[in-house]
Parts: C-alpha cells; sequence; structure tokens
C-alpha cells in the first residue's frame, strides 16, 4: 500500500492549486486523475478570465492551465497519476484507485476533494437525439479536438456558460440560431450576453425547449414561452431548424467519494446540489478530508483555484509543514476570496455558503 | 435591457459616454461595464490611471476622460470586450473608432466591411483602417465610420467575397 501526505483528487484549476501550494509547504502530493491530461475544464476555456491579476485575470483559460502545469510539472513533491480514477474511500483512511487498468491500495494523511462537478441535463422529448449535447461536450470537441459539432445550433440556458460557449461557437463559424433561457432575466454576466447580441444572435428569455424533432439525427427544436409561474404558455410554439442543440442549464457537484466517507453533507440549491459542510479553511467534518473548487459549490473558476489554494496550505499546515510565506499566502487567500465574492453577482453564492459553514478555522 | 439580454438602454449609454466636448477633442474610451463583477484588469492596464477601481474589485470602473488618451490598452486588456474608444477628431465626416475583435479570418487594411451596433444590426459600412494584432489574441480593429453611427457601432461584418 502507497502512503503519501496528501492525496489530491482531481487536476482542475482547484486541484492543480491545492497540489502546488501543499508542495511547497514540504508535503508529499499524491495528484490523482481521471482523464488523461491535466487541466480540467481549464483547457476547454479560450476566453480571458475575470478576477484580479492575483487569480490571472485577463488571460485565457487554457494559457491559465499551461501556467499551473508549469508549477506543478516540476515540483519534486508531487507525483502525477493521470489515467487513474479515485473508486472509494474506506472507514480505515485507505483509498482505492484505478490506474492503467490495475487496482491501486492507498493511504494518505490527508485528502483534498477537487473532483468538480457535472453538467445537469433537461427531461423533453427525444432528448437522446444525436446533435444534442451538453455545453461540456460541445467545448471538447470544438476546443480539444477540434471537431465542429453541428452546423447550426440552439443553446439552451443564459448563464455564463451558455452565452460563453454561444461565443466559442460563433469563432469556430457554426451559426447559433439563438439563446433560450427559462428564467425572466439572464443568468450570464451581461458583458458576455453583450458580446452574442453584437453579433445577432438573439437571446429569448422566459422560453424553454418543448421538443426535439429528427429521426437519426436532430433536424430542429420547439420552443414555447413560460409565463411568471415556469407554466408553458399555448400557442406561443416556435420552431428552429438546428442541427445542434448545446443544453447549458447547470452543474451539480461530484460528491460521491465525500458521500462515501461520511461527510456531513446538505442540499444547497445555490451551490447546485448537495454539497459538504466545511470551515472557513475548507475542512469537511471528516478530520482528513478537504474540499475545493465545485465540489464544494458550483462556482466561478477563479474562486475555484483560490479555493485550491487555501486547501492546499491548510492540509499541509495541519501536518505541521510550515514555511516562512505561509501566513501571508494563507491570509492572501482569504483576502482574494472574499474580494472575488464581495458584489452581488455573489451573492446567491454567498447565501448558499452561509447553509454550510462550520466554525473555527486555523 | 442589459437584464433580459445584455443590451444596455439609452440611459444606460449615456452614463458612460464622455461629453460631446470631450469627444470632439481626440480618442477617447467608451468603457462599457455596466455590472458589478469582480474584475478590474482595465484599471491595472491604464497608463494614465484615467481607470480606477478603489477598494472592491467588484466595483465598476471609475473612468477620467481628461486623463485619458485613447491608447486603447484598454480595449484588448477588458476579459468582457466591453471597451471601445472613439475619435470624433479624425476627419470632417467620419470618426475612428477602435472595437476588440476575436473572430478569423481577419479583415485587411482598406477593406470595406459592414458594421453592426449592439443588436447585431446592420448600421451601415465602415473603412478597415488598420488590424492591430495583440499577443493576447484580442485584435484590435480601427475602423473610419460614419460621424452618426460612431457611437452605435459595436461590431463588423465582412462582405461576401471579401472572405479569402
Amino acid at each position: 500500500m502507497r502512503e503519501t501526505d496528501i492525496a489530491v483528487v482531481g487536476a482542475g484549476p482547484a486541484g492543480l492549486m491545492a497540489a502546488a501550494y501543499a508542495a511547497e509547504m514540504g508535503a508529499q502530493v499524491l495528484l490523482i486523475e481521471r482523464s488523461q491530461a491535466l487541466g480540467g475544464q481549464l483547457v476547454k476555456q479560450t476566453h480571458k478570465f475575470f478576477g484580479s491579476r492575483q487569480e490571472y485575470a485577463g488571460e485565457r483559460g487554457f494559457e491559465i492551465a499551461r501556467k499551473l502545469m508549469d508549477r506543478i510539472e516540476n515540483q519534486p513533491n508531487i507525483t502525477i497519476w493521470k489515467n487513474a480514477t479515485t473508486l472509494g474511500y474506506y472507514p480505515d483512511g485507505v483509498m482505492t484507485v484505478k490506474k492503467d487498468e490495475k487496482f491501486h491500495t492507498l493511504k494518505p494523511r490527508k485528502i483534498i476533494m477537487a473532483t468538480g462537478a457535472s453538467e445537469k441535463t433537461l427531461a423533453f422529448p427525444n432528448n437522446d437525439l444525436p446533435g444534442i449535447y451538453g455545453a461540456g461536450a460541445v467545448q471538447t470537441l470544438m476546443n480539444v479536438y477540434g471537431v465542429m459539432p453541428a452546423k447550426r445550433v440552439l443553446m439552451v440556458g443564459a448563464g455564463n456558460i451558455g452565452v460563453i460557449v454561444a461565443y466559442q461557437l460563433l469563432q469556430a463559424g457554426v451559426e447559433v440560431a439563438a439563446i433560450i433561457e427559462a428564467a425572466p432575466k439572464i443568468g450570464g454576466y451581461w458583458v458576455h450576453a453583450s458580446k452574442i447580441q453584437r453579433c445577432g444572435v438573439p437571446i429569448l428569455t422566459g422560453h424553454t425547449i418543448k421538443q426535439a424533432h429528427g429521426t437519426d439525427r436532430l433536424e430542429g427544436v420547439t420552443v414555447c414561452r413560460l409565463d411568471e409561474k415556469w407554466a408553458m404558455i399555448p400557442g406561443t410554439d416556435a420552431y428552429f431548424e438546428v442541427d445542434g442543440l448545446c443544453l447549458a442549464v447547470g452543474l451539480s457537484p461530484l460528491t460521491e467519494l465525500l458521500w462515501q466517507a461520511g461527510c456531513k453533507m446538505e442540499f444547497v440549491a445555490e451551490l447546485g446540489g448537495y454539497v459538504p459542510w466545511r470551515n472557513a479553511d475548507l475542512l469537511t467534518t471528516h478530520n482528513n478530508i478537504y474540499v475545493a473548487g465545485d465540489v464544494a459549490g458550483v462556482e466561478e473558476a477563479s474562486a475555484a483555484m483560490v479555493e485550491g489554494k487555501l486547501a492546499g496550505l491548510a492540509a499541509a499546515f495541519s501536518l505541521n509543514y510550515q514555511t516562512e510565506k505561509f501566513a501571508a499566502e494563507y491570509h492572501e487567500a482569504k483576502n482574494q476570496l472574499n474580494a472575488l465574492r464581495a458584489g452581488p453577482v455573489s451573492a446567491k453564492v454567498c447565501s448558499g455558503l452561509c447553509k454550510v459553514m462550520l466554525g473555527e478555522a486555523i | 435591457m442589459l437584464t433580459k439580454d445584455g443590451i444596455p438602454s439609452v440611459e444606460d449609454l449615456s452614463a458612460v459616454t464622455p461629453p460631446t466636448k470631450r469627444l470632439n477633442q481626440g480618442p477617447v474610451a467608451v468603457i462599457e461595464c455596466f455590472q458589478e463583477i469582480p474584475c478590474n484588469p482595465c484599471a491595472d492596464a491604464c497608463p494614465s490611471g484615467a481607470i480606477t477601481m478603489p477598494g472592491n474589485i467588484s466595483a465598476r470602473p471609475i473612468f477620467d476622460e481628461n486623463k485619458c488618451n485613447g491608447c486603447g490598452i484598454c480595449v484588448t486588456r477588458c476579459p468582457g470586450l466591453a471597451i471601445f474608444v472613439v475619435d470624433f477628431s479624425y476627419a470632417a465626416n467620419e470618426a475612428m473608432l477602435k472595437i476588440p475583435y476575436e473572430f478569423c479570418p481577419l479583415p485587411e487594411s482598406g477593406e470595406e466591411v459592414q458594421v453592426l451596433d449592439r443588436a447585431g444590426k446592420t448600421a451601415g459600412v465602415a473603412r478597415v483602417i488598420r488590424v492591430q494584432q495583440q499577443a493576447n489574441k484580442t485584435t484590435v480593429l480601427w475602423l473610419a465610420v460614419p460621424k452618426d453611427i460612431a457611437l452605435d457601432v459595436r461590431n463588423i461584418r465582412r462582405k461576401m467575397g471579401a472572405m479569402s
């Protein structure tokens, strides 16, 4: 059985930062990533990030991923396992991992769960037709593999993912028929919506998808308007001839390992679903398990990176690793999180966080 | 309406458009950032100290049009592509407009293009003066635009046949 100071599960923005900061404190880190590449969803993000300079604002997501990878790949305290799926966590503190078709057991002293989130979907007739994708799949096809997902797409969801992916589709030369959004207001940043509008793509709030049409593949979609109680209004059907339908209807935290470990969980709609109780250092109710990023509550990648930094520092500190920079970096991370969450666009996340926050930190 | 489709109203725009006197003096930024989002690269980018964001990174930028010389560095840096530069002193009938642009293939200098307003509707025709490519891949297009539409134009569409 392999032993290590800290196992970090997931090498997205939160996991990469957690591994980097824990290792710089002196801890031996094993970074476990399910896919063949590091970076998580960052590698698919071609837009410039918001935030401040400390969170790489103004740089594009895939470039931030490259910077974070550079930072950890030459760090002697970090061992990287790619193509490695964490299968389970047991009461004796043993983790099981499948790597290269082999079964491994592992006993870390601390674990930072940075497993991210999965996409939600929508139920409607014919939603299994080829040509209907989640926004993550569209980004993977276009931005990772250079494959055009469709010629003309209807986007469902005007949150940040919907408006950003619609813009990326336009950049890839795909026609975007419209963005529909069930809520009466757009959820994404207005500047992203403005970028779409000046390309002539309408955003239709208060609309939902009624049915997809096609035999072997998607040929069109019927949408209709919703009233203030979110009920479909008869006689408002509109048909869009499209060969692609992209669903960007939210994310839900990937918490299976936390449930298995017995962490106290809570359903918090503002954070995307069930999330763990945690203290200000991101320690859950399990004394050895920290969380960072979307698994702790769905939020922007900039916040995920800072949570990773904080969890990495706190987990290493709890094992008595110490550096001269620790106090400054720890307080900087807390200040960064507060600054990122200070504005009105974070009100929902903050009201969700209040519901799962435990008392004392370090 | 901004909350419904991201299109600012006349009132929203008049609050961020520099006064006519300043517009006529030469190039100046128009910062169409209407939402308090955590973001401050514009303030970091401005070499003249014309854009500030005191205290809180979620505040909207505070812009001093008298310190701005229209250099356009903020145009390339803004993650929201929400900053433009307009120069009404460019010519008698034309204003010069700098817009951020992230589509390929890029237009060429001298090319005539259709110009689009904030809703993506055709507003007229303009001439590309310069295509200023940037390391961060947000190209800045310099356009000669009829003065009467210069404050409405926010995008271009290349004419059929110009596409290589």
